[in-house]
């Protein structure tokens, strides 16, 4: 069989009920990501934590708090506008162990190297996790090689995983959301997945849209200074604002309101969305992330938000809400509104 | 986006809103026929700005789902050999064949690509010389033109390793089968904007006059519709049944003649099968004969499955606007957007795969 | 069905025989076929489609279409403006 082409990052629905094979779309962090997490994984593995399903664990050791995440990385372009496959194995770990209020400190790496990868862009990479770890606060202080035969990985493929310290009592979680706090997103989405998109060849557009992939250490630690006004912070990344949204929609049990109108999008992110047929909410960010934080509260960390690194863009996107709990509902530029429901796999671009 | 942001506004969708609802008098059932028109419908959730009296119907406009599965057995089946390169528009990998769907096929190692334009496909035919570059070649009027120009740039560069896999689809012969049926229930058409920039609409007034049935060619931004909807409203209350061009800044009458020329230089009208409404006589393009080179039916032998279709799926019966996805027993069950049983779950634009996704809040629905 | 999105013609040229142009969408640019739109010029507006100008766009009809108010509106308008007034 020829080896695939695997362009495209693409989602795979499945005529059968039952998970016979992986396909694609179990990666894409939709619902058929949760279906292999809930039928091949958590009958084997059901710690407290993992069954929490939040961006990164936390345990007590002795009287310490720690968070633990981790993250394997497989982008192809390895190299594309904005970033590469090393800093972004940094930011995305670091801002999971943010979103749980944690200040990051340690990073261990393991790296699959394909035969024949040239030593160059692994050179450019390495060295953009330096550079990406100095700016995030973290030491790297275990890592790990393997080389598989040519065909066996696409060029490299990263697993890390981020140990942070938790030193403020009420941490932040996505079930803690409450009606009537706002919804707060930190900039402008869906960059990265387009950036990506776009430097795949085969959409041969002529202009670059820079991936927003970014560390949110600094801005997550201004937050914290609202106390336990702050009930949760989730990082944008596959799925985009949409999945991210339903997931905390989930897990607090609430509904979500949110204006279509206020939502950021680049004008050029939002003309490779419209000339695809994709929704910028369901595209990948990589730098991004919303706040659910209490409404008296909601303008003064916006203006911290703004104030910190990558954060100039933050605004007020919605509300949570009582009505319709576990639904995500958008009202639409021209008043009308929708459900925004969870994608089960990546989005396709369309013709019709 | 310029005339695109300016076709999106809150002002003059309420504005709009208004004009319908003051023209309202009766219930009216309109159907649109375009899957970018449902789309819209369903993404700016332009219903909540209409009266109830005007119930929406959801036409059969989507190339994606009416693609019969005979075309997905034989797209998956060239796939799987394996000097073959498949390359397709993206929401075609999605749709599923009697056994399997083009994104199967990928998982187990076959070499299938998404491409945005078809001419794209010539690039992969050029640089993969070793290999069969096969084109699935779907879409309705407005999709064949650029299909066509790619059978045109091929024979210009002589290449010998393209193939296209034709199943297209014409809009005037299904809207007269929705017509014939005895429980047909539409009274009143939005036309389709983008085919209509390609054929014109002269085809549509024959059906007008015929079927004494208004027909308003309308445009894809969400106060398009709202416009092609009063435009409509106001024939239905009236008693008209004429053509009328909501879409005028993209469609003329005569539409593009340079794209006809070529459509007709490269196609040749044919008997096609549509997913959920059965054969439809003359509502496809096959390749002329003298492309017949390019032709991937009569270069790939494919063995005659016999084409399974779920027996539950009621997408025909929601094709015509006769049922809606909640009548179905199997909606949101067995048939979700993961798992699509028939036409109308496949892609987004299929009105239960839309209806599944935005408008189960809709106590309307 | 169709997806079709407006973007601005920026430069015209040939390739392998085809005619063609960059098209300019919102800051984000691609080579789009031009050979159904031959007459279309640098700075006007066309419809793209997998890649292919499919029309020119008029713009005095998409004037016309956004000033569009039927009769009825226009006067229902004027009414509510009156009675603004008149309550000041």
């Amino acid at each position: 069989m020829t080896k695939a082409d695997d362009s495209f990052s693409v989602s795979c629905p499945t005529p059968k009920n039952e998970l016979t094979m992986v396909k694609l779309g179990h990666g894409s962090g939709g619902r058929l990501t949760d279906q292999l997490i809930d039928q091949v994984f958590l009958p084997f593995f059901d710690s407290e934590q993992l069954l929490e399903k939040e961006d990164a664990a936390t345990v007590f050791l002795d009287k310490d708090r720690i968070a633990v995440t981790t993250d394997s990385y497989v982008v192809s372009p390895i190299i594309f506008p904005g970033g590469n496959i090393g800093s972004l194995s940094v930011h995305g770990t670091v801002n999971d162990l943010c979103m749980r209020g944690a200040k990051p400190l340690y990073l261990s790496a393991a790296f699959i190297l394909e035969e024949g990868f040239d030593r160059e862009s692994l050179e450019t990479v390495v060295r953009s996790m330096q550079s990406a770890s100095k700016e995030s606060g973290v030491v790297l202080i275990a890592a790990d090689t393997k080389v598989v035969n040519k065909g066996c990985a696409d060029k490299l493929f990263i697993t890390t995983t981020g140990v942070g310290l938790i030193t403020q009592s009420k941490i932040p979680s996505a079930s803690r959301a409450k009606a009537g706090d706002a919804i707060i997103l930190s900039g402008d989405i869906g960059r990265h997945g387009m950036a990506i998109m776009a430097a795949r060849h085969e959409l041969e557009f002529e202009t670059t849209i820079e991936s927003d992939s970014a560390p949110l250490n600094m801005m997550c630690q201004n937050l914290l200074s609202i106390g336990d006004s702050l009930h949760s912070m989730r990082d944008l990344t596959r799925g985009g604002l949409a999945s991210v949204l339903n997931e905390i929609a989930h897990s607090s049990a609430v509904g979500i309101e949110i204006d279509e109108s206020t939502v950021p999008v680049d004008p050029k992110v939002r003309a490779a969305c419209e000339i695809l047929g994709l929704d910028p909410l369901y595209v990948a960010c990589e730098g991004r992330l919303v706040a659910i934080v209490e409404a008296q509260r909601a303008e003064e960390a916006v203006s911290i938000i703004q104030a910190s690194p990558y954060g100039d863009g933050a605004k007020i996107v919605g509300k949570i809400v009582s009505d319709h709990p576990e639904r995500v509902v958008l009202k639409s530029v021209i008043g009308g509104r929708r459900i925004v429901d969870k994608l089960s796999g990546d989005q396709l671009p369309r013709i019709c | 986006m310029r005339y695109v942001d300016e076709f999106r506004t809150e002002k003059r969708a309420r504005e709009l809103s208004r004009e319908i609802s003051r023209k309202t008098r009766q219930n009216w059932q309109i159907m649109e026929v375009c899957g970018g028109q449902t789309h819209a419908i369903m993404q700016y959730g332009i219903t909540d700005l209409l009266p109830p009296e005007i119930e929406l119907l959801h036409g059969p406009g989507c190339p994606v789902c009416v693609t019969g599965v005979e075309i997905i057995d034989k797209a998956t089946a060239i796939a799987s050999q394996e000097d073959v390169i498949l390359c397709s528009y993206g929401d075609m990998l999605r749709v599923p064949g009697s056994r399997m769907d083009l994104l199967d096929v990928k998982a187990q190692g076959g070499d299938v690509r998404i491409i945005y334009s078809p001419l794209d496909c010539l690039k992969i035919a050029s640089q993969n010389k070793d290999k069969k570059v096969v084109f699935l070649a779907i879409g309705f009027e407005t999709t064949a033109p650029a299909n066509a120009m790619t059978i045109k740039q091929a024979e210009r560069l002589n290449l010998n390793n393209f193939f296209l896999l034709s199943s297209h689809v014409t809009v005037p012969p299904v809207i007269r089968r929705l017509l014939e049926y005895p429980d047909n229930r539409v009274q009143g058409f939005l036309g389709p904007g983008h085919v209509c920039s390609i054929m014109g609409w002269s085809q549509y007034e024959k059906l007008a006059e015929q079927y004494k049935i208004p027909i308003v060619i309308t445009g894809f931004e969400p106060t398009d519709i709202l416009e092609g909807i009063s435009r409509l409203v106001s024939q239905l209350e009236n008693g008209q049944a004429h053509v009328d061009n909501q879409y005028a800044r993209a469609v003329t009458k005569e539409g593009n003649k340079n794209a006809q020329s070529i459509l007709e230089d490269v196609f040749v009208v044919c008997d096609q099968a549509w997913r959920g409404l059965g054969l439809i006589a003359n509502s496809g393009y096959r390749l002329h004969q003298k492309y017949a080179r390019f032709d991937a039916d009569l270069a790939f032998s494919t063995n005659n499955v016999p084409v399974l279709e779920p027996e539950v799926c009621i997408s025909g019966d929601v094709l015509r606007g006769i049922k809606k996805p909640l009548d179905c027993p199997a909606f949101g069950r067995e048939c979700t957007p993961e798992h699509p049983l028939g036409a109308t779950m496949v892609s987004s634009e299929g009105t239960c795969a839309a209806y599944f996704r935005y408008s189960r809040l809709d106590p309307k629905s | 069905m169709c997806l079709a999105i407006p973007g601005i013609v920026e430069s015209i040229f040939e390739q392998d025989g085809l005619r063609m142009c960059k098209v300019d969408f919102a800051g984000l640019k691609r080579i789009v076929c031009l050979e159904y739109c031959p007459s279309a010029q640098v700075g006007e507006y066309v419809l793209v489609h997998v890649g292919f100008a499919l029309s020119v766009i008029d713009e005095k009809e998409a004037l016309l279409t956004l000033s569009s108010l039927t009769d009825e509106e226009k006067t229902s308008e004027l009414g509510e403006k009156g009675s603004e007034n008149a309550v000041r």
